[in-house]
């Protein structure tokens, strides 16, 4: 296995241990990110009524919010700051967990792309942010920008000369307020929507838990460490030691090594390798879902069950009699065969002495040949105990579980078994269907096992139906690293399969013997 | 695992997740300048002379322009490159060479440079060449200064003043 991959997994592991799968932090990387924008913007809407935007002002009122206010003006203060940086820690870490688990590439090429572009105008808005406090670090920072500015061939002149002998202007000061206040944060709810636009079922509010809990945590580093500001800005000194935030200035001091145009050079090409990352080397894509009408009657399931929006609704187009049917796009489609198991035609009870053909279904593994697979499996199986493993090869590899009472069902996604197909192996000769698909809240595609869930309990149509007996299924979570622990669980479900024979054969013969 | 100890990491992880948010948000310091060290800056700009001189138009010539383009003084619009040397201690500290700006070179230099410097008693020397039709330089200044750790020692110049400032 890729290590990167490993270890991003072992340590998702962890944090269950610690926070369980509803609130672990690294599954909630972006919606965390979210969290933080926000109390950067609450806190900065209190910063901003004493804030004063002229250049001769703004430190004194900076000053004035962090000392004078006892604590309330400095906690915000310290927040505002904090939550900026915890908000490119967050992103960064995003972005890494969608690389490291291969969620980058494929159909989520534009969610990636998008993304790119978003973490740099958090980074510009942090930097006119210190620009705006207008002390030794703003002056350096403004310096360095005017010095990046310069080396573009946009405006002639020097931008840098603005900030030595004669100060810079208090109109250019408030421009810079207006990009920090109003310019940069309209660019960022833009871009944000942006990289969320493909999805459907986007959370962007962080679960209350991890919420409370990260408010409190920058609560009390705010209050044991409070953000200050360096000296007023002098033009007529060049600050030797800066206490820099390298979360948002960290170009800066590449510009001792490298001139402005080279400092250009290296980011725009970083930003261009992340941005084409997705087709290095591209994703071979499965082929699109395919909506068969003869079996659609317009339900609208598969479209309100599809995590990547790829499907619509659309009015009948083949004169049956139903108001609707759907449509896929296959730009958008994943390929994850959810709609699959969402399509209620996909019930392998029907048609069965002939071609089972669902409403919308997977080219390259039709559910009439899954249904084929689970036949067969139960037909060859050995032993007293026979077990139909259904999986999500997303999940992790488990074609060594193979064995002369058990056969691998494998699946695009977990979200891809029709319900009834469980019932059906169950009354067709299964003693007992194990389950394993991605680790709750963690679904490759999203959604997928959240799905089933909710089919099982009912909550999601097609439902697993109440006669399907609970006790012969099992369902195991489950990632790459997590093989032994599958071992295990298949192995005790084996023993309980056993148990349950044994006791059916006592039930029998106890009344015989009455 | 116990309820206890489950809390006991999450307040684990917080506290690291904090502690990385602190401790790159202002740290490890950044060194712009050694403790001993004060910068030296150039900063002006300046509209060098023409590269050519103007040359006045015959009476013949005139007449061959539209009445309202008839200008006496038929002056190439490109301008001379700025040259200028600096020298600390006789010491030569920067050696710079600007073109003019505009697509036609026709308009002014625009000079910013930063040079670290040891602090302490220097003399400074200058010395700027814009006409390139002047050998050596068209204007020159020296001066003795006290430069402190962390100064920022600004070369001004403007040459309807009389040439360098130094700040």
């Amino acid at each position: 296995m890729n290590p990167i991959k490993y270890a991003y997994l072992k340590a998702e592991s962890w944090f269950n241990v610690a926070f369980g799968s509803e609130l672990n932090p690294l599954y909630n990387m972006g919606r965390l990110a979210f969290f933080f924008f926000w109390v950067v913007l609450i806190s900065g809407l209190y910063l901003f009524i004493f804030f004063d935007t002229s250049l001769s002002g703004a430190y004194a009122s900076v000053e004035a919010i962090t000392y004078e206010q006892k604590y309330f003006g400095g906690v915000m203060r310290s927040l505002h700051r904090y939550a900026s940086d915890a908000a490119v820690i967050t992103i960064v870490l995003h972005m890494f967990r969608e690389y490291a688990l291969g969620r980058y590439n494929g159909v989520r090429w534009f969610s990636w792309i998008s993304g790119v572009p978003t973490l740099w105008i958090v980074i510009t808005l942090g930097i006119t942010g210190y620009w705006l406090v207008w002390d030794e670090l703003g002056l350096y920072v403004a310096m360095l920008s005017s010095k990046l500015i310069d080396a573009l061939p946009l405006i002639p002149g020097s931008m840098e000369r603005n900030f030595v002998g004669t100060q810079v202007s208090d109109r250019f000061f408030t421009l810079m307020a207006f990009l920090h206040f109003m310019g940069q944060p309209l660019f960022l709810v833009f871009a944000l929507w942006i990289h969320i636009k493909r999805l459907s079922f986007v959370k962007v509010y962080a679960p209350k838990g991890l919420a409370i809990g990260s408010l409190v945590a920058m609560l009390a580093l705010s209050l044991a460490a409070p953000a200050v500001s360096h000296k007023a800005a002098d033009a007529s000194q060049v600050t030797a030691v800066l206490n820099i935030d390298w979360f948002y200035l960290n170009v800066y001091p590449l510009m001792d090594y490298f001139t402005a145009g080279q400092t250009w050079v290296i980011t725009l090409s970083l930003t261009f390798f992340l941005m084409i990352m997705p087709w290095l080397p591209p994703k071979k894509r499965g082929p699109a879902a395919e909506v068969h009408l003869d079996h659609c009657n317009g339900c609208e399931q598969c479209a309100e069950d599809c995590p990547f929006d790829a499907i619509t609704v659309q009015a009948r187009t083949d004169g049956a009699k139903f108001e609707n049917e759907v449509k896929v796009n296959p730009d958008l489609c994943a390929s994850c065969g959810i709609c699959v198991g969402s399509c209620p035609s996909s019930n392998p009870f029907r048609q069965k002495k002939e071609l089972l053909v669902t409403g919308i279904d997977m080219p390259n593994r039709p559910i009439n040949d899954i249904r084929d697979q689970v036949d067969d499996a139960i037909a060859k199986l050995k032993g007293d105990n026979k077990i139909i493993v259904m999986g999500c090869e997303n999940a992790l590899d488990f074609t060594s579980l193979e064995a002369p009472n058990l056969h691998v069902v494998s699946l695009f996604c977990i979200g891809m078994m029709p319900a009834t197909l469980v019932e059906y192996a169950l009354a067709h000769g299964a003693d007992g269907v194990f389950i394993t698909g991605c680790r709750t809240g963690d679904c490759f595609f999203r959604y997928g096992n959240v799905w089933m869930d909710e089919r099982f309990d009912g909550r999601r149509q097609p439902i697993l139906r109440k006669r399907a007996d609970r006790s012969r299924i099992k369902v195991f979570r489950a990632a790459e690293t997590d093989g032994k622990q599958l071992h295990k669980e298949l192995g005790e479900f084996e023993n309980h399969i056993n148990s349950l024979k044994t006791k059916d054969t006592a039930d029998q013969q106890e009344p015989a013997n009455a | 695992m116990h309820k206890l100890l489950r809390y006991g990491l999450q307040v684990f992880y917080y506290t690291l997740f904090m502690a990385v948010v602190w401790y790159f948000s202002i740290k490890p310091p950044y060194h712009q300048l050694e403790a001993d060290q004060a910068v030296v800056t150039l900063s002006f700009t300046h509209a060098t002379k023409l590269r050519e001189p103007c040359r006045r138009l015959s009476q013949e010539e005139l007449m061959k322009l539209p009445p309202n383009m008839r200008l006496s003084m038929d002056c190439k619009r490109e301008r001379s490159p700025l040259n200028l040397e600096l020298y600390l201690d006789d010491k030569l500290l920067t050696k710079v060479v600007l073109q003019p700006s505009g697509f036609h070179k026709d308009q002014g230099v625009s000079m910013f440079k930063s040079i670290k410097v040891k602090a302490g008693n220097h003399k400074l020397r200058i010395w700027l060449n814009d006409d390139v039709k002047v050998e050596g330089a068209t204007y020159k200044h020296e001066q003795t200064v006290n430069i402190k750790p962390e100064q920022l020692v600004l070369i001004d110049f403007n040459a309807g003043s009389g040439g360098f400032f130094i700040n």
